[in-house]
Parts: structure tokens; sequence; C-alpha cells
């Protein structure tokens, strides 16, 4: 064509910084959007505090004042010091005493008492003499979680509150014996472990969603038709609507690790700095997550059905829910290719275990490796046209 | 300016289908370099199709051409950068303010100084005072004045108007129409598609476009000639009787009413004046042979290719 118009070679120079400019552009412009957004904007600090102390809470494995019944064969001062002991420690309510074993066995089975104490026939007098008579706990086994920290401890309990008020026997050696009915796992976790997985867990939620539903949002409002038209590529855009977020994220990690602190005792062993570090990478990949979801839905409603999608698996099949090495070869496959998964470790073993980049190399580098494959898919499914 | 005799947009047989659905067939066109050309054609005629597919926004399924000289299939990344695109529907962010969605659009084209070009627009605009404001706050006129103004702040070349005035009061329609004029005599092309007639006769050139059928193209006085459209005006009592005695009788292709008088229009003009006879010589009504308006001619375009499409 004769009549090419060639662009004013000022505005060729400017190009190289381009890439940069452009993906600035869209930063301060998602940056504002979100401000502007008050709810949301609401949302970034309220959203991890209340989950925390909801689930922190909520999901307790050290619930109290479980429903417990008594079988007391001997009305002795030492089997109501040891009852008073046991519901001092908030563990236990006594709302049954019986003195019959056939009683004691229909309460627990009937599901009215989760707990059931059995002082024998014979007790303080087997402990005067020094022969460690059995004290039974009988613990209803179809909820194991709520009994197993109970019983777990259990002996500590006794032991402790017997030296303050009893005359007999110094802490070191029980002068009788706990004998606990349980036929699960006594190792099951305390909030040690799930503030911790709620760190990794509220992030992969609030990521996902906030980049899930930034691509659709545009189309839906009509904005996508401008921005197309205009010289920005897919990579800028998905830059400029990610590091927004990478900063939320990072916000709501230290929110939730300061309230696991402080409010839940849960210590942080390791480098505080790595622990940022590949809580960024974590967040960062979630983002790019939740990005590409955007780019291959049509509306906000099936954005938000595929974050679920994700988000369901991730919690059951992370190592969250369940132990991961208890889970069968198929899901722990399924479960690998989850960031939670790799995340819950690093940051399990960085809080509680003081763990190292050496020893998290693996994962961090499997993280590293989701992020590049979701951005990649992202780019490619970034539709340039309204074809 | 440069290339101001050129052709700013050159493309031959494009074919877009949707589902199926052709919505442009065979469609091509030449604009000239600084012209204001428009684009007319009822609702569902393939405007905006056309002009998604002049800026890059759809490929189309088959055709060629050059749109400020870039291949309209290979360098649509050029293409954008040279061309503004208003969209029919009000496609900045809302819940930015005024200044924001004009700095977002400077940053993105890399502007040296988006803050300064962001406010000598809002200068240029009309808009002191109102650049804090969200733009979804704007009334109807001001967003069509704000969405003008981001597509013309990277200074491009070529600016695509997808009804830029619909719904916009008739003040701030003629405001509009003074900046496009404003631009065009810059040295900027414009295509503007529209409904309105007025604002046909104010373009240098114009389009009909019905059905993804190209139909007609040139001046308005061109198109007008090229009708072959014979209009007589009628005044007179009961003329709502007249149009049914004169409706479907041969000749006749077409009477329209406007305001006082009507308007009965055929191409073939000795059955029209036929047909028309025996009405002629009655006293109450006062018949005088005038040249068809560009609304004639276009509702009669509309319904023969609406024989000839659907």
């Amino acid at each position: 064509m004769s009549t090419a118009g060639p662009p004013v070679a000022a505005r060729e120079v400017r190009e190289r910084f381009g890439f940069w400019k452009r993906s600035y552009a869209m930063l301060i412009k998602e940056f504002i959007q979100l401000k502007r957004d008050r709810v949301s904007f609401a949302m970034i600090v309220m959203l991890p505090v209340m989950q925390l102390l909801l689930f922190g809470y909520a999901i307790n494995t050290t619930p109290h004042y479980l429903p417990s019944a008594v079988l007391l064969q001997e009305d002795s001062d030492l089997a109501r010091s040891i009852l008073k002991a046991l519901e001092n420690t908030k563990y236990f309510r006594f709302i049954y005493e019986v003195h019959d074993v056939d009683d004691f066995d229909n309460l627990l089975k009937s599901g009215k008492v989760l707990f059931g104490v059995e002082i024998p026939r014979g007790f303080e007098r087997a402990v005067r003499r020094g022969d460690r008579p059995a004290l039974l706990v009988a613990a209803d086994a179809t909820d194991p979680v709520a009994a197993s920290s109970a019983l777990g401890s259990l002996a500590m309990i006794v032991q402790t509150a017997l030296a303050h008020d009893l005359y007999i026997g110094a802490p070191p050696d029980m002068p009788f014996e706990i004998r606990a009915h349980a036929r699960y796992n006594p190792a099951a976790s305390s909030s040690l472990n799930i503030v911790p997985g709620l760190v990794g867990t509220i992030l992969t939620m609030t990521m996902l969603i906030f980049t899930a539903l930034s691509v659709t949002r545009e189309v839906e409002r009509g904005t996508m038709e401008s921005l197309l038209s205009m010289p920005i590529r897919p990579v800028e855009v998905m830059f400029g609507k990610i590091i927004p977020y990478v900063l939320v994220g990072f916000v709501q990690a230290f929110l939730i690790i300061g309230i696991g602190v402080g409010l839940f005792g849960v210590p942080v062993l390791g480098n505080l700095f790595l622990l940022a570090l590949l809580s960024t990478l974590f967040i960062t990949t979630n983002l790019s997550i939740g990005y590409t979801i955007s780019t291959v839905v049509q509306n906000q409603l099936q954005a938000m059905q595929m974050s679920m999608m994700f988000f369901l698996p991730s919690i059951l099949l992370s190592g969250f829910m369940f132990p991961f090495a208890g889970m069968p070869a198929w899901a722990q496959y399924v479960g690998e290719g989850l960031p939670l998964t790799h995340y819950l470790r690093i940051v399990r073993a960085i809080m509680l275990k003081g763990a190292s980049m050496e020893n998290l190399r693996y994962d961090a580098l499997a993280l590293a490796a989701l992020m590049l494959l979701a951005m990649v898919i992202a780019v490619t499914r970034f539709r340039r046209t309204l074809d | 300016m440069s290339g101001g005799n050129g052709i700013a947009i050159d493309v031959r047989g494009l074919t877009k289908s949707f589902g199926g659905r052709e919505v442009v067939h065979d469609l091509s066109m030449q604009v000239k370099r600084g012209s204001i050309y428009g684009f007319l054609g009822p609702n569902g005629s393939g405007k905006t199709t056309t002009i998604r597919i002049l800026c890059g926004l759809l490929t189309p399924d088959s055709g060629e051409g050059t749109c400020l000289g870039y291949d309209i299939l290979r360098d649509a990344e050029k293409i954008k950068r040279q061309v503004g695109y208003m969209t029919q529907r009000f496609s900045l962010y809302q819940d930015l303010s005024v200044r924001e969605n004009l700095e977002f659009v400077a940053r993105l084209y890399g502007l040296r100084d988006p803050r300064g070009a962001a406010r000598d627009m809002i200068r240029r605009l009309g808009l002191s005072g109102r650049e804090e404001q969200l733009a979804g706050e704007l009334s109807g006129g001001w967003k069509q004045r704000l969405a003008l103004g981001a597509c013309t702040l990277p200074s491009p070349q070529l600016l695509l108007l997808d009804e830029p005035t619909a719904g916009v009061d008739p003040k701030a329609r003629r405001d509009f129409w003074n900046e496009i004029h404003a631009l065009a005599a810059d040295g900027l092309t414009v295509l503007v598609s529209t409904h309105y007639m007025d604002e046909a006769e104010r373009c240098h050139e114009i389009a009909y476009i019905a059905y993804g059928h190209l139909l007609t193209h040139g001046t308005v006085e061109e198109v007008i000639a090229g009708s072959k459209l014979t209009t007589y005006t009628v005044t007179g009592e009961d003329l709502n009787g007249l149009t049914a005695a004169l409706s479907g009788k041969p000749g006749i292709d077409m009477v329209a009413p406007f305001g006082t008088s009507l308007h009965v229009s055929g191409r073939d003009v000795a059955a029209l004046e036929a047909s028309i006879a025996p009405w002629r010589e009655k006293s109450d009504l006062h018949w005088h042979k005038s040249a068809p308006s560009l609304e004639d001619v276009f509702i009669e375009l509309m319904s023969r290719s609406k024989d000839n499409f659907q």
C-alpha cells in the first residue's frame, strides 16, 4: 500500500519499556478498583481473621465438657477426688452416675455420653496398698477426634490434679493406672497443627477467588472490549492483575500467622524470612491458578463454581483434613498436584519444626512448577479477540 | 498529518459468521484519510462486527485489506496502537474516576506524561471540576465525551466510533459532532456508525449496510441520486385515508408520513405518476415533486434488501 502512515519515530523509541509501562498501567488500575470496592477491601482483613477465629476454635480437637458417665463401684474419698479432678479439667462433664455395668454400657452405646469412667470396687484400698489398680476410661469410638485429645492428656491431667490436693504419691509415680479404651490413633493433632494448615487453606480460598473473577468481570462489565482494542498483551494483563493481590495475600498471611502466634500460641521455630518468601511463592501460585480459571470460564458464576471445584480437593487431599500418608496412592498423586499440599508441608515444617530451605527444596520447586504451568495455560488461553 | 490524500481503510471481501449465521457478507470499502465516513444500517446489520474486524477485535472468516497501511489479519497489534475505538456500550471503568480512566489509557499507550496528558484532556473535554467523579456516575452525554476523550488521548490516526451518540440529547449530540469535525480537520480519519439521518448528512461520505451487505456508498448527494427514487410530497386533508389508498399501488414503493405531509416515493416514475393521477386533481390535496430525503432512500433500501436477504 502506498498510503501507509508509518508510526512516528518517537513513539517507537518509547516502546522499549512498553511491557513494564503497560503492566504498570494495569496494576495501578486494579489497585484503584480494589481500593474502591469497599466490601472486597474489608474482606481482605475480615475474611482471614474470621475464618481463622472460626476454624481455629471450631475445628478444635480438644473439645471441652464432653458428656460423660461414671460407673461408681465404690464411694470413697479418693474416687470423689478423682472425679472432681477430672471435672476440673473441663474436658468432662459428668451427667450420669451409675452403679451397674449394663447401665454404663448402655449410656455409651446410646450416645448419651461420649466418655465413661469406671472406678472399680476396692480402688482406694488398692491404691493405698500400692497395687496400682486400673482406672478404666472408655471412649465412644465413633467420634474419635472429639475423644482423642481428652484421652491423650488424661493421665497428665489426673496426675497433676491429684498431686495438688491429695496425700498420695508424688507426680512421677502414679498410684494407679489409667487404662484408656479407644480404637483410634491417639496421635491426633492439636491446634498447633491446625493453625499452620489454616494459613494455607484460607490463602488458597481468598487468592483463588480474587483472580478467578478478574477477567470474567471485565467481560461482563463490557470493559474487555475496550481493553482488547488497546495495545496490551496477555502477559501484561496477567501481571497487572496478579501483582496487586500478591501484596493482599501477603497481608493476609501476615495476619493469619500473627493471630496464630498471638492467640493460639503457635510457635514459629524456623526462619521468618524463609516463611515469607515461600508464602509469597504459594500466594502467586494460587493467584495464577485463579487467573487461569478466569480465562477459561464464561461468567462469574462459573468462575465461582470452578474455584470451588479446585478448592475442595485442596482441603480434602492436601493433608489438611486427613493425614497425607494415610490416603490411598491415587489420592496422594492428586494431592501432589495441589499447591496446598506442598505449602502445608512447608508452613508446618518452618513453623513447628524449624526447617530450612534445604529440607523444603522439593516442595518449593513443586510450587514454582505449578505456578509456571498455570501462567502458561493462562497466557495461551487468554482470548485476544472477541471471536 | 501524514498521508492526507491517501486511503485509511481499504478492505475487500470481508465475511464473518457467528454460529452459522452470516453477519457480514463480502464487504468491501475504502475510506479516505481525513474524512468522516458514516456507517448506516438497521440494528443487527453488521456495523459493529465490521468495525470490530477493522480494529482487530474479530478475525474475518475471509477477506483481506489494510487499515492505516497495516494488514488487518497480521498486524492487529500495530493497528491497535494507531486506532481509537469507542464502543457502543460505555466500556471505560465505571469504578474509576474520570482522571484515573484517562491516566490508565495514557499509561497503557506509554505516553510520556500520563498525568499531564490526562489533565490536558480533562480541560479539553470541559470536564474540569469533575475529574474526581466516578465515570459510572456521569450522565450519558458526559460519558460519551469522556469515552471520546479516552480514545483520542493517544493521538490515533483513525477513530472508530460505534453509535457514539445513541441516547444522547440534541445539544450534546451537536457538541459531539463539532468535536468530530474539529478532529477530522486536524487530519484524523473517522468512521462513525449511526442511526440518525441528520448525523449521516454531517458525514463526508456514507455507506449503507443491511443484513451484512453493503448496499450503497458515496457522498450524501451521490447516494440520493443513485437511488433513482422519485418522491412527491403531499399536504392536505385526510392523509391517513390517502396512505391507505396508495399503499401497494403499482409504482408506489413507499408512503411515509412526515409531520403534516406525506412522502410518496417510487423508482418507476411513469408507474408512480399513473398511480397518483386520480388524486392529483383533488382540490384539498397539494402535490409537488421533491428530491427524496436520505431517510426515504434508506427506508426504501431497507425494505428492498429485506426481500432479498431474509
